[in-house]
């Protein structure tokens, strides 16, 4: 199999020797079939021990593997070789902070996860005795999509706003609570408004659309966000209209 | 040592994990649960599951069906009152799985679907499109959040259980971001650290499923059973050994080697018509696939590429609009990564290891040997998969035993009052920790972890593969007990402390060469063929000597010592196992 | 030695600039002052036409002089920009299912121009035109 050699610039980042992180430059023969997690396997096991990052499943489901790749998130196991140019640039996760090289701090993420509720609020509990919820196919897609995050983060990388803007919840953390939102057997939309609703939720977006671009599994938080906005102002005008109302 | 006390730990935050701390939340809100695990949770190898999780649904199927196909499947090596158990619990927690929100996919008058499996009479296997384990780690993880009891501990590798007077009372694990090792004092501890696939080179298994919790339970005096069987799947992708789903073939993808000749039917999978017939052909065991490849190889009738030779799965007749609604990840990951479009092409695949048959021994409980010790998942044996698990027993195995053990332990930490003498754990914890400033400690010698690993997945794949024979695996079981010895010499090139997986990967090293002795010992000891484990010297099954489980001890840097036990059985007498046109 | 996270940082000024999809944002989000900036000009041209007839003919004498001319013609330029890019993002924010199927984006989108074009025929028709 054919070899093709690339220049492998890696963010390098030491707490115990680092005030800041710095770039090392590694030289990798990579076969023609590879991805980018590849090659850095490649540094770790024969170059550098020392070289820290996530990875698992390498098929692109676990989400545990993203990194700048020449400047965009990317999921380093889905990044192939043969389209790169000879020289790349490989950072951590942008818009977290950097816990050593291409390991990022999640906590914040994490946090933003739990907030939202995401869980499904049913109406009564049902005991498993009485079976399944009836859920039609039409019922199913509705919200189908927004089941598909693998909790990656690239979204939040990509986003300006979460750059910028102290505590918005984020891309991915909203779209998964407009999934239980939108799920034929939840209740829980209003439980969930208290943060998602709020400046720091759906609010705090501007529609740069960033996030959607990058998400490796096009669950389009983008698209989740502006529709939780449309039902939001909505819910603002019902309750106008009839205080009070049932939810 | 920086010491939390708990009710109840349980190391491994995959499906099992989750189902057990949901399971004790639900049944005593106010026992502590620690919940600890190397990857955030939803890096879990659960999430890499596609095909589904099986369990009687519908109406002309029944309980016994269940049984009798996972107990031929297994090749009657498996404890009939735990599968008898196993069945029954299964519909009830997989429509649990349906109320905290998983989305199974939807039959048109929105009941769940389920298809057709390996193995498997009638359709039962309960599937969301097909990323059925990513949807249920996804879902059990969500569903955990509400639960204020279950305290997570993600990113913490977890070293050592600590014995005090021969009970399990907590566990040692460092804590990655630091690197500081924490003690974890309980009343009871659950292990569902999942498999070890990774003891091989050529594996659908992520990086994590490196036995760590089966050794730990190993080192810890609990046997380790039935370790010889390793099942292959049929269908790994070329290079990587990412998974092309059996649920790809119940949808109806059909193998054909160099010749476009659907071979299976040489194999006593026949006829291959009419199609789709349950428990045929592409419908079979993984047991017998994997071997017919390896038939088929020799013959050399399958289709040689860069990595390794391969078959053709070919799902073209199935249509763009069904694979993109069953199958929509087996089309990209095909063409992400081998550059093939199933809608036009067929997919090239060759058998890749793929699940732990064997495991931590516990009984069907959840329980081990060593008191307040449970283990559940891929980690533990019950046994229910006996010598050949059935394609998507597994994920409702996670469910089914991960709650039971999750209310044994929660038993268990209800009756005892209080918890150990801090002194006596910390003596334990104390031992943990020395083992790993040792590694630190290491100069010069020379060997690196790359290299091991290297070795073990060599001679794993050579000696002890599809096909094993008495001289293959005693050069195996000889090599790691080499490679054993080998580990005390290697370096660590990282000394730091944040984040160290330089560190973390030599102790799942050391983790692997232990669970991959037990394998290549407890396969040299079993002179049969039965399931996974085929002797080209004993090519008969041997009711008579082997209708009994094995048990692996730990016996350090000697080969593990290995005892047997006889296999439950209450109402089905071993018979041959028969697939294709002869089945009744 | 322990924990020392790094934190990088972005300037507030000018992090739109780190990448061409931020550009393409700001573009839009720019657009809309010289949106803005036109229908203040209109309004002008409304309160001179309230003043009777001599303002009227002032203020279209200073909508022909060339400055106002390349004025129109950005303002043009920009509307269009801000009218095609939100178009192009509806079927997110409003995507239709109708039963099982999905309708595709490219119809919403399309439906929107289609709206556009009978609205702006239907103006130009009262206008007189
Ligand atoms: C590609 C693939 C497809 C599959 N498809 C199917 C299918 O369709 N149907 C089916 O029934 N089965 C399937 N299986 C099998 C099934 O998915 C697994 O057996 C099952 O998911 C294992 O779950 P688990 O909870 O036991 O372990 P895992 O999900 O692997 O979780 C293990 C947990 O333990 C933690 N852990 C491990 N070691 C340590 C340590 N030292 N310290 C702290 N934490 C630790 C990990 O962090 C993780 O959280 C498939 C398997 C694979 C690999
Ligand atoms: S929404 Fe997409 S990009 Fe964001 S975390 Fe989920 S999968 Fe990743």
């Amino acid at each position: 199999m054919s070899l093709r050699t690339f220049e492998l610039e890696i963010m390098r980042y030491d707490p115990d020797k680092d005030s800041e992180p710095r770039f090392e430059t590694f030289s990798v023969p990579c076969e023609e079939d590879w991805v980018v997690l590849d090659a850095v396997n490649y540094v770790k096991d024969n170059l550098d021990r020392t070289l820290s990052y996530r990875w698992s499943c390498h098929m692109a489901v676990c989400g545990s593997c993203g990194m700048m790749i020449n400047g965009e998130p990317s999921l380093s196991c889905k990044t192939f070789m043969r389209h790169m140019p000879d020289k790349i640039r490989i950072e951590p996760l942008a818009n977290f902070p950097i816990e050593r090289d291409l390991v990022v701090v999640m906590d914040d993420f994490m946090d933003k996860l739990a907030s939202v509720k995401p869980y499904l609020v049913a109406k009564e509990k049902k005991a498993v005795e009485d079976g399944s919820y009836l859920q039609s196919p039409a019922q199913l897609k509705k919200f189908k999509q927004y089941t598909l995050c693998i909790n990656c983060t690239l979204c939040y990388s990509a986003c300006p706003q979460y750059a910028l803007g102290e505590g918005f919840v984020g891309p991915a953390a909203l779209a998964l609570a407009h999934r239980y939102n939108l799920d034929s057997r939840d209740v829980g939309r209003s439980a969930r408004a208290d943060v998602v609703a709020s400046n720091e939720g759906i609010w705090e977006c501007s529609f740069v659309g960033a996030c959607s671009e990058v998400c490796p599994e096009h669950v389009d938080p983008a698209g989740a966000i502006q529709q939780t906005k449309i039902a939001s102002t909505l819910d603002y005008f019902k309750d106008l209209i009839t205080p009070g109302r049932d939810k | 040592m920086e010491m939390t006390t708990t009710d109840i730990v349980i190391v491994g935050a995959g499906g099992a994990g989750l189902r057990a701390a949901i399971a004790i939340a639900e049944s005593n809100p106010d026992l502590k649960i620690a919940l600890l695990s190397k990857v955030y949770p939803m890096r879990s190898h659960t999430v890499a599951a596609e095909g589904g999780a099986a369990g009687v649904a519908k109406d002309e199927d029944s309980l016994d069906n269940h049984f009798n196909d996972t107990v031929s499947g297994g090749d009657w090596l498996c404890d009939q009152d735990a599968v008898d158990l196993f069945v029954e619990q299964a519909p009830k927690e997989l429509t649990q799985m349906e109320h905290w929100g998983c989305p199974w996919s939807r039959t048109s008058d929105g009941k769940v679907a389920v298809r057709p499996f390996g193995g498997m009479k009638i359709e039962r296997t309960w599937y969301a499109a097909d990323k059925t384990g990513f949807h249920m780690l996804h879902t059990l993880f969500q569903t955990s959040m509400q639960y204020p009891s279950i305290e997570r501990y993600d990113e913490y590798y977890t070293t050592d259980l600590l014995m005090v007077d021969g009970a399990c009372r907590g566990v040692a694990a460092i804590e990655m971001r630091t690197g500081q090792m924490r003690l974890f004092r309980a009343k009871a501890v659950i292990i569902c650290t999942g498999g070890a696939g990774r003891v091989f080179p050529f594996t659908t298994n992520g990086a994590i499923k490196t036995g760590d919790g089966m050794a730990m339970a190993y080192r810890a005096g609990v046997a380790l059973k039935d370790m010889e069987f390793v099942q292959y799947h049929p269908t790994g992708l070329p290079g990587t050994g990412i998974l092309i789903t059996e649920g790809s073939r119940g949808e109806g993808g059909i193998l054909v080697n160099n010749d476009g000749y659907r071979y299976l039917q040489d194999y006593n999978l026949g006829p291959p018509d009419p199609w789709p017939r349950k428990k045929a052909m592409e419908l079979g065991p993984r047991d017998r696939l994997s071997q017919a490849f390896w038939h088929e190889q020799k013959k050399g009738r399958t289709i040689s590429t860069p990595h390794g030779d391969v078959v053709h799965l070919d799902l073209r007749h199935l249509g763009e609009k069904k694979i993109n609604e069953r199958l929509p990840m087996v089309r990209d990951l095909a063409i992400s990564y081998v550059g093939v479009d199933p809608v036009k092409e067929p997919i090239p695949v060759r058998p890749v290891v793929h699940y732990t048959m064997g495991g931590i021994d516990t009984d069907i409980d959840a329980k081990t040997a060593v008191p307040g010790l449970f283990a559940a998942g891929e980690c533990a044996c019950v046994s229910i998969n006996g010598a050949n698990r059935l394609g998507s027993n597994s994920l409702t195995e996670l469910l089914v035993f991960g709650s039971r053990a999750g209310r044994g332990a929660a038993e268990v930490a209800m009756a005892e009052s209080t918890h150990v003498d801090e002194s006596a754990i910390e003596k334990a914890a104390e031992e943990a920790r020395a083992k790993v400033t040792g590694l630190f400690q290491n100069v010069g010698g020379g060997e690196t972890i790359s290299g091991l690993r290297k070795d073990m997945n060599s001679t794993m794949e050579e000696g002890a593969g599809i096909y094993r024979t008495e001289e293959s695996l005693k050069d195996t079981c000889v090599t790691m007990k080499e490679i054993h010895a080998r580990f005390a010499n290697i370096d660590l090139e990282d000394k730091s402390n944040v984040y160290n997986t330089d560190l973390l990967q030599a102790l799942e090293l050391g983790a692997m060469i232990d669970v991959a002795r037990a394998m290549a010992v407890s396969a040299l000891n079993r002179q049969e063929s039965r399931g996974s484990h085929q002797r080209l010297d004993f090519v008969e099954r041997d009711d008579e000597k082997f209708l009994r489980h094995s048990l692996a001890s730990y016996a350090g840097a000697d080969d593990p010592g290995v005892d047997y036990r006889d296999v439950v059985i209450t109402r089905s007498q071993p018979a041959e196992r028969v697939y294709g046109g002869d089945q009744k | 030695m322990s924990r020392k996270p790094y934190i990088r940082t972005l300037s507030s000024t000018s992090w739109w600039l780190a990448q061409p999809r931020y550009i393409r944002y700001m573009a839009r989000e720019v657009s809309c002052v010289l949106i803005g900036a036109y229908t203040g000009v209109i309004v002008v041209g409304l309160l001179r036409l309230s003043e009777g007839a001599n303002a009227w003919a002032g203020f279209v004498a200073a909508m022909q002089t060339p400055a106002s001319v390349v004025f129109h013609l950005l303002a043009l330029a920009f509307a269009l920009y801000h009218t095609t890019t939100w178009f192009n993002v509806t079927p997110k924010a409003m995507p239709l299912q109708f039963g099982d199927t999905q309708v595709p984006g490219s119809i919403i989108i399309g439906a929107h121009y289609a709206g556009w074009i009978v609205i702006s025929a239907a103006l130009l028709l009262l206008a007189g035109v």
